[in-house]
């Protein structure tokens, strides 16, 4: 293992210090650990996330005006627990309420609804909504899921906007699902990851093999195949993108009528012709950004043939996997709301526009 | 030796399982990573080990078995981590709620615990045995402990027959295909393996069971 760390138990608390140091808007709090805006949530509803650490910039790169109010990063690849978002929760309500976006891993949907458990007997109103946009996995009654990858990112950031513009709970709820649905995402590595705890890396990939239908904790994809150009590893991606069928499961949500989680169907969107999305080509931490436009320019190119327009992107690094090289795509479908949200100005260490 | 029944679970018998499962949790933790890095990621020891040591440290004086477990249950959802910390969280908590301020427990007393605490993880994970999770060595060890209880109050019998349902449910997850947590995301690669969590649950029951019997003796 070859990594700028001083010793491997400290990764997390010596970022924390350095992203704190870097980022004034920021506060740092430590044992237990998150990061929040430095100025106070004033009558509206606060947006919080968290995950494992290892995805930077998410989900503390994503804290600021207009995005993520409070972010509660875990050990690398591991979820954060629940007395991390119970304060940072307290710490961030602004008297609305609390609307925590999580990514759908067994461990971050029990933690967070533990949290949400525990602020609610504080007397403060928490929704969680799961991001599972990983169209990779077909299969939802036998696994845990579909994953959270880069919807994740569009949801912080419209519902960070929508909170600003003065949401209330329930309406922010509502809306962080239907980006949820909006949003299609697919993964592919070129090399594997090496988490510094464990130092050897989490699964073996030769020279001349991809993984494709990866998530983000380094874990195996849905199948292992020769490496391919640029063209068609993009082509792989985008087309099980746009032909995933209508996907519908069963995501545990906080029922306030009955006082108790319960399972809601929901189904996606198909991407239809005539469609206007939000692009994002992520890397996911290792791969050139010239690489990263390569698959862009395939990307437009595959999207306009099916009368699918992008009208906004984002290329680079912002769901990943440390080291891992390889990429990610994610297609959110707009509308009005979603786009005039997604342009709404914004400061955070790691996406910033119109102020 | 005369066999005496055991009829009532002490104070100091939970402290002594709390101390014994961090002792076995730390004695078995490479196993049980060992157990996790093929379907798993290769944390389920540490994060055991961790929370069990921060549970002892914490675990309050005094005799009241609710607070203890407790206690218990809240180092374990803040130290653990990952699904596991409030997974077995959620057991503690769940099962001791109806234990505040008692001293001891009485087999009745137990068998509710342990039912409630199934309960408590199978609503908090949405998941049920035969899924190759922890509830397979948990759920016949629940179910193990109310029968042979009924036979005649033994508690030790009781938690000897528990610990047994619990290591055969341990063994039965290693043909299953995970259909829960991160094994379900390797489909039918994740057959063939032994469930670390099942495998930590065994190990926490066998424990319980082995400081009731030592202090019978």
């Amino acid at each position: 293992m070859k990594k700028l760390v001083n010793n491997a138990e400290d990764v997390t608390v010596e970022q924390l210090k350095g992203f704190g140091l870097a980022h004034d808007e920021i506060d740092v709090h430590f044992d237990p650990n998150y990061v929040c805006v430095a100025a106070p949530v004033q009558d509206r509803v606060a947006v919080v996330s968290g995950g494992g650490s290892g995805h930077e910039p998410l989900h503390g790169g994503y804290v600021g005006l207009g995005m993520l109010d409070a972010a509660c990063p875990g050990q690398v690849f591991t979820s954060p627990t629940p007395d991390q978002m119970f304060e940072a929760g307290k710490a961030v309500h602004g008297g609305r309420g609390i609307l925590q976006i999580v990514k759908n891993y067994t461990g971050d949907v029990m933690n967070f609804q533990m949290a949400a458990d525990m602020l609610r007997d504080e007397g403060i109103e928490v929704r969680n909504i799961i991001i599972d946009d990983d169209v990779a996995l077909k299969d939802s009654l036998y696994t845990a899921g579909r994953r959270g990858l880069g919807t994740t990112v569009i949801a912080e950031k419209v519902c960070g906007a929508a909170s600003l513009e003065g949401y209330d709970l329930d309406r922010l709820a509502a809306l962080c699902k239907k980006v949820n649905i909006h949003g299609k995402s697919m993964g592919m590595a070129l090399t594997s990851c090496t988490t510094p705890q464990n130092g050897t890396p989490s699964f073996e990939l030769p020279e001349d093999e991809m993984e494709i239908g990866i998530g983000i904790h380094g874990e195996p994809g849905i199948l292992r195949d020769k490496i391919r150009s640029a063209d068609e590893v993009t082509e792989i991606l985008t087309d099980r993108i746009l032909d995933d069928e209508a996907y519908t499961r069963n995501l545990s949500e906080w029922d306030p009528a009955k006082g108790d989680w319960t399972d809601v169907e929901v189904t996606d969107i198909t991407l239809q012709k005539g469609d206007e999305v939000i692009a994002i080509v992520n890397g996911m931490g290792g791969t050139p950004l010239s690489e990263l436009y390569t698959v862009y320019a395939k990307l437009a190119d595959l999207t306009a043939r099916r009368g699918i327009r992008i009208v906004r992107s984002l290329v680079g690094n912002y769901i990943t996997s440390l080291e891992m090289a390889g990429v990610s795509i994610t297609l959110v479908k707009t509308d009005e709301e979603i786009l005039r949200l997604y342009d709404a100005p914004v400061k955070t260490p790691a996406l910033r526009w119109g102020m | 030796m005369t066999e005496t029944l055991t009829t009532a679970v002490t104070a100091p018998m939970v402290r002594a399982w709390i101390e014994r499962s961090a002792k076995v949790l730390a004695d078995n933790r490479a196993y049980l990573t060992e157990l996790d890095a093929p379907i798993g990621d290769s944390d389920h020891g540490n994060n055991m080990d961790r929370g069990f040591k921060a549970a002892l440290e914490k675990l309050p004086e005094g005799d009241d078995i609710g607070a203890m477990l407790k206690s218990v249950a809240m180092s374990l959802i803040s130290k653990v981590g990952g699904a596991a910390g409030p997974l077995y969280g959620t057991m503690f908590l769940d099962g001791a709620k109806p234990l505040a301020g008692k001293t001891s427990l009485s087999a009745d007393e137990l068998a509710q615990f342990f039912d409630d605490a199934v309960a408590g993880v199978m609503k908090r994970g949405r998941s049920d045995v035969e899924m190759k999770t922890m509830l397979d060595a948990l759920a016949p060890a629940a179910r193990a402990f109310r029968e042979e209880a009924a036979k005649g109050s033994d508690i030790r019998a009781a938690l000897k027959a528990a610990a047994e349902a619990a290591r055969q449910g341990m063994e039965a997850t290693i043909p299953m295909q995970a259909q829960r947590g991160r094994a379900s995301y390797l489909g039918e690669r994740s057959i063939g393996h032994q469930d670390p969590g099942a495998t930590s649950s065994h190990l926490i029951l066998q424990a319980f069971s082995d400081v009731v019997e030592e202090a019978a003796q």
